[in-house]
């Protein structure tokens, strides 16, 4: 069975659409097809939120609101969802409380944030989680720029709004709007178009496999968070792509007993809560992780596929020890993932392979793990140098260690120098970190650029040595 | 025509209906629902089209051949034009007829526009433009502000003012102190691009939708680059997503060219720049070198000063001139300084033009000094906050570098006693001692600084507004004037004082679109000024149409005019109480006129700048802030704890949007001053062209403890209803997040200069720790 239209719930009917490009982003098709003006486009790269819509969709049998940045997500990815913008929140002449509370407050100035930070606290609001308070707000705010405002009557607003359990229009009929998403939910194939130019997603494996197969020129796309920026910035054509979210084996998140397994559509987002029980530190980073939008859209895997030397997954998991799963077809391989980057921008992916799952190892009872960011801004930024430590002690000798930093390289990478120079040492001498500090001009030599200088990186480094000898340093977090 | 030098009475406070309430946002409602209606939102006629925009890969060059073949046989593609297509002048500056709107033989910044792509869709635009073949033959280019220095390169002459023998007066003071820093630029982030969108007319008639800050200015270079008079063009704006100086003199290129597009296609045009391109073309505040010399005495006294401002400015002069001289004058902040140079020079580097941003030169003066003042500090070992005060304006103190009188020093020594109790500064700053004294590696600082800020434009003929207002036969207001809302709330101020006025409810009074067609020759919305102007001509409009009012309502009914009085959407005409829809109808049918331009000028102001002689500014608006930070050694990560602001807004017109203001302008500086970076590399490139990479606050930087408070008083001078400016002064206010960052940093090693050059970034931070032989180490 094959489909030829993509299909979503909007304002509670079904809309089909059948003849796009696959590259025609959420935000294009609201505004200049379906010419709702309401969500912005601010900077077209997943960074301001003004263009921040809610996707709602049925996940393990809930209804769950998402919020993500239309600009980057292809409206292709949103078959199976309501799409809910914020034209949609007010009953009549109504405000939803969340509208009412920004104008209570005079939450907007200029206006232009206004709908994404709408949408982005409508989300939150139907979370209807008690306890909201400043840093859950700051958090769901993290991806929404305002320049006007200075946000103080926005969290306010926020705080008054979503501190509850939902109660409005959307609440009210959840039931049904699940009951149609199901309906939605059918395991015919997905393909949009004609064989030159095409948005595919594939239900199955196989089918994932054979329209690979057929086409292997295809651009293949999970959260889209990365490839957006290609269409939208970099203006690529990306006239044949290969959407993975519709394949359910492709989506499992895994909790073993000494791993953690995670495939590859699972976002940011779902895979969180169970990487932070891995070390608290880790799931900080998770929380400095892109913004609510992004890690609502964007995948784990995705943060290594794309081979990026600057993203904070990777430095963390191979300093946790993990591999990857190679796919091409219906055969695996599995390799380190330290052996999955070769060089800047290239990655041990053949032709017609993708990235299947990631597995990540559990702390052991004689493990400690630090993970250290430093970035210009706290919040929604890019690291400047991302270091990721996974040290074993034995009696206070250092008996495993393996320390990897991002931001340092071409790629994410060990610091195996200053492992050896720190095995088999005592934990506690300061020597031990001071040979490990001199040891890191051995590993790295990095790039000056317009994130930090190359001496600003290497002192960071040392720096996150030192941070790991003083166990009593707390920092600055907030 | 009513008089603008008559003097002016307000009604009872007591009586106030409008003024002074923190009434929402007009559009309040209209932006949390998406229905507030930007130029990108507009309904678009059949046959619009979409302009993409070309521009020079290299910084510095001469532009030998331009081969647009291929653009113009790309997909979609209607028609692609370029400097030869240009019918009237090929200039979109505000002033000095040096911008090209398309580069013709040199190229002079990297982006800098070449040509323009007209197609059907945008996306079919902007991927056209890449076919373009250009062949330029580059040059080295300069790109800071030492390279222009090195090449004696300046977009307009140098300036300078001052009195006395400054240096002898520095050789015989008893310290004295010399330095060097630098103070970034600043991109304006405004959420909604720019962007422009023209309809040609009739003839030679055109209507551009413009996000500007500058309609009439829009309207002049629409009309000099279509060679047609400025009564052909119409600029109209009903909002904008947010302005802050970027789109007063830098909307016009983007205006006009889509206003050319339309011309030669006969069709709509629109152009809306994407967010890199934007980033990339358009002017930021101006980035400084700051060499200065100071002589004081054992108690941190200045006794002279010498500062050199250093600005870059770009490769045109764009604002310049009047961005570097406000700069100048704030210079001094609110102290006294006896003798006294200030000069400064308007450096030319290859780099786009730099432009007006929310305090227009002003907070990179007044950081020079709080720098200043921060170094005498630590030379003197007494606290910050009692040099600040020793050095404030007072009597026998109070003349300014350039002659101006300080008429109200008061009000800041005010501000200052009770900021100072308020947050409960020596307390804390006897904790943070305590704290860094066993905190080696974590630092804490606080700092309590003042801000002046001169109100009024610098140049003299710009301080006038018109206003247009008509009361419409069923009692409803139709209000126009030339300012222009970009979020500040002005139009929601201008529409309390016409209801007040009127004595009717606020939804009687229909808020419109500013319009060149309405209101001719406005000034920009900018200088802070827009409530002081447009609410006093909007004033004076509905008090001429309500005076007309009222003496034929006292001729009708035989009632003295001072027993008539509009309240409460009524009037009370001697015993009889009449609605207001009802008398402007019987108006209307006695032959009453009920429309009228309102028109204003500031008094006061005179402004010799050949002379440097003179008032500039109708008055100051003053505030102060207090802020604490804690900053990691190590890594040189900043937080901010807490912040308490006290600031003078005169006799509010409406507290929430003021203090809506002062948070907005405090964080915009403080991510000025924090993690607002920009980098361009050696090819003059501008790395940061991103919210990727070009970090604005969010709101996880702003701390839970953020205590505003507004400065009650009236404005001494007539302004409307007493009171005062308040876009620009509070960016300043933030130059207090500074300062407490250096007075941490400065623990490590009392008595050391801290040599913090902003924005203070990690990076930043970490190399001045080290500097001061911080941050542990092995």
């Amino acid at each position: 069975m094959m489909r030829g239209a993509i299909r979503f719930l909007r304002r509670g009917q079904i809309v089909e659409v059948s003849n796009l490009h696959p590259r025609t982003t959420l935000l294009d098709w609201l505004r200049l097809e379906e010419r709702s003006t309401g969500t912005k486009e601010g900077c077209g790269e997943g960074d301001c939120g003004a263009c921040t819509v809610v996707l709602a969709r049925v996940r393990g049998g809930k209804l769950t609101y998402e919020p993500v940045n239309a600009c980057i997500l292809l409206l292709g990815q949103v078959d199976g969802a309501e799409v809910i913008t914020v034209e949609d929140l007010a009953n009549g002449t109504a405000l939803h409380p969340v509208q009412e509370a920004m104008v209570a407050s005079h939450g907007s100035q200029c206006g232009y944030c206004t709908p994404g930070i709408i949408m982005s606290l409508f989300a939150l609001y139907q979370k209807g989680q008690a306890g909201v308070d400043r840093t859950t707000v700051n958090d769901a705010l993290a991806g929404n720029l305002c320049r006007c405002t200075g946000y103080r009557p926005i969290v306010e607003a926020a705080i008054e709004a979503c501190a509850g359990p939902a109660n409005d229009a959307f609440s009210m009929r959840a039931a049904e709007t699940a009951r149609q998403l199901m309906a939605l939910q059918r395991d015919e194939d997905l393909f949009v178009g004609s064989e030159a130019c095409f948005f595919a997603a594939p239900r199955t494996e196989s089918a994932l496999s054979m329209v690979m197969g057929r086409h292997p020129d295809a651009r293949l796309v999970a959260g889209a968070t990365d490839v957006g920026l290609w269409i939208t910035k970099g203006l690529q054509s990306l006239d044949k792509i290969i959407w993975l979210g519709r394949v359910d084996s492709l989506a499992t998140l895994e909790n073993r007993a000494d791993e953690i397994s995670i495939g590859a559509t699972v976002t940011h987002s779902r895979a969180l809560p169970l990487l932070a029980t891995i070390d608290s530190d880790l799931g900080e980073i998770g929380r400095r992780f892109g913004s609510t939008q992004v890690r609502a859209s964007g995948t784990v895997v995705g943060n290594i596929a794309n081979g990026s030397p600057i993203g904070d997954w990777p430095p963390a998991f191979i300093a946790l020890g993990a591999t990857v799963e190679l796919r091409k077809g219906f055969t695996s391989r599995i390799l380190l993932l330290e052996d999955y980057f070769i060089e800047y921008r290239k990655q041990a992916l053949e032709p017609g392979e993708f990235v299947r799952r990631v597995t990540i190892q559990k702390l052991g009872p004689d493990d400690h793990a630090r993970f250290f960011k430093v970035s210009k801004r706290r919040d929604e930024d890019i690291s400047s140098v991302m270091g990721a430590f996974r040290i074993t002690v034995v009696d206070g000798t250092i008996t495993g260690a393996r320390i990897a930093y991002g931001g340092m390289a071409g790629t994410p990478k060990r610091a195996t120098s200053v492992e050896n120079a720190i095995l088999g040492q005592s934990i506690m001498d300061i020597a031990t970190w001071r040979a490990g500090s001199t040891a890191l001009e051995h590993d790295f030599a990095p790039l000056s650029d317009h994130r930090a200088s190359s001496v600003y990186r290497m002192q960071d480094c040392g720096r996150s040595l030192q941070l790991d000898a003083d166990i009593g340093h707390q920092g600055v977090d907030p | 025509m009513t008089s603008p030098d008559a003097k002016i009475a307000f009604p009872d406070e007591e009586t106030l209906r409008h003024i002074r309430k923190p009434l929402a946002h007009d559009s309040a409602r209209k932006h949390v629902q998406g229905s507030a209606i930007y130029i990108d939102d507009m309904p678009e006629p059949e046959g619009t089209l979409h302009i993409a925009l070309g521009g020079s890969p290299v910084a510095r060059g001469s532009l030998k051949s331009l081969d647009l073949s291929a653009v113009r046989t790309a997909p979609g593609v209607v028609a692609v034009y370029s400097a030869t297509d240009i019918p009237g002048v090929n200039d979109v500056s505000p002033a000095m007829g040096d911008d090209p709107m398309f580069a013709e033989h040199r190229v002079e910044f990297v982006g800098q526009v070449l040509f323009a792509v007209v197609a059907k869709t945008r996306d079919e635009a902007r991927r056209a433009v890449r076919f373009v073949q250009s062949d330029i033959a580059p040059e080295t280019p300069s790109v800071s502000v030492d390279d222009a220095i090195e090449r004696n390169e300046t977009v307009l002459p140098d300036y300078s003012y001052g009195r006395g023998d400054v240096a002898a007066r520095i050789a015989q003071s008893p310290h004295r102190l010399e330095d060097v820093f630098r103070i970034g630029g600043q991109e304006h982030f405004y959420l909604e691009g720019q962007v422009a969108f023209a309809i040609p007319g009739e003839d030679s008639e055109m209507l551009v939708h413009s996000s500007t800050q500058h309609p009439t200015e829009v309207q002049h270079v629409v009309a000099r680059v279509l060679g047609i008079s400025d009564a052909n063009v119409t600029c109209e704006v009903r909002r904008m997503g947010g302005g802050f100086g970027g789109k007063e003199s830098q909307a016009s290129q983007w205006a006009a060219i889509a206003a050319l597009c339309a011309r030669l296609t006969g069709k709509p045009c629109k152009l809306r720049l994407d967010r890199d391109d934007d980033m990339m073309l358009t002017g930021k505040r101006h980035d400084f070198r700051v060499d200065w010399q100071a002589g004081f005495d054992d108690q941190g006294r200045i006794l002279a000063a010498d500062i050199a401002l250093l600005a870059r400015c770009g490769y045109s002069a764009d604002l310049s001139q009047g961005v570097v001289d406000r700069a100048m004058f704030h210079a001094d902040n609110s102290y006294f300084l006896p003798d006294v140079r200030v000069s400064s020079r308007r450096l030319k580097t290859n780099t786009v033009s730099n432009t007006a941003f929310r305090g227009f030169g002003g907070p990179q003066g007044m950081l020079a000094m709080e720098r200043v003042i921060d170094a005498i500090a630590w030379k003197t070992g007494r606290d910050p906050l009692d040099v600040r005060k020793a050095n404030l304006y007072t009597e026998g103190r109070n003349v300014t570098p350039y002659g101006m009188e300080v008429e109200d020093h008061d009000v800041i020594h005010a501000i200052i006693e009770k900021l100072e109790t308020s947050a409960d500064y020596r307390n804390r700053r006897a904790n943070i001692t305590v704290f860094n004294g066993q905190s080696p590696l974590v630092r804490k600082g606080i700092a309590l600084t003042p801000v002046k800020f001169g109100i009024s434009f610098t140049l003299t003929q710009m301080n006038q507004a018109g206003a247009l207002v008509h009361v419409y036969s069923d009692g409803s207001i139709h209000l126009n004037h030339g300012g222009t809302e970009m979020g500040q709330g002005l139009f929601l101020k201008v529409a309390q004082i016409v209801a007040e006025e009127f004595g009717v409810a606020m939804d009687r009074v229909r808020i419109t679109a500013t319009t060149t067609a309405k209101v001719p020759n406005t000034s920009p919305t900018a200088a802070s000024a827009g409530s002081d102007l447009n609410g006093m001509a909007a004033l004076n409009a509905a008090r001429a149409i309500k005076d007309r009012m009222i003496r034929f309502a006292s001729e009708t009914w035989n009632i003295p005019a001072e027993q008539i009085t509009f309240r409460d959407d009524h009037v009370l005409i001697g015993n009889e109480r009449i609605s207001f829809g009802e008398l402007a109808k019987k108006c209307h049918q006695g032959r009453i006129h009920l429309s009228e331009a309102g028109f204003y000028k500031t008094p006061k102001v005179v402004w010799d700048r050949p002379n440097a002689k003179g008032r500039p500014f109708y008055y100051f608006a003053w505030g102060a802030a207090c802020t604490e930070v804690t900053v990691d050694t190590l890594t040189g990560e900043m937080i901010v704890d807490r912040i308490d602001i006290l600031h003078d807004v005169g006799h509010s017109l409406n507290p929430a949007i003021d203090i809506g203001q002062i948070e907005g302008g405090f964080v915009q500086g403080m991510g000025w001053l924090t993690t607002e970076e920009l980098v361009y590399d050696e090819k003059g490139r501008l790395r940061t062209h991103a919210p990727s990479t070009y970090k604005i606050p969010v709101a996880s930087d702003i701390p839970a403890d953020f205590r505003v408070a507004l400065h009650d008083g009236p404005n001494r001078e007539e302004t409307v209803y007493r009171s005062k400016a308040v876009g620009e002064p509070p960016v300043m206010l933030a130059l207090s997040v500074f300062s407490a960052i250096a007075d941490a940093v400065h623990s490590i090693a009392p008595g050391t200069p801290v040599p913090l050059d902003a924005p203070a970034t990690p990076e930043s931070i970490l190399r001045a720790v080290q500097a001061l032989g911080g941050g542990g180490g092995f």
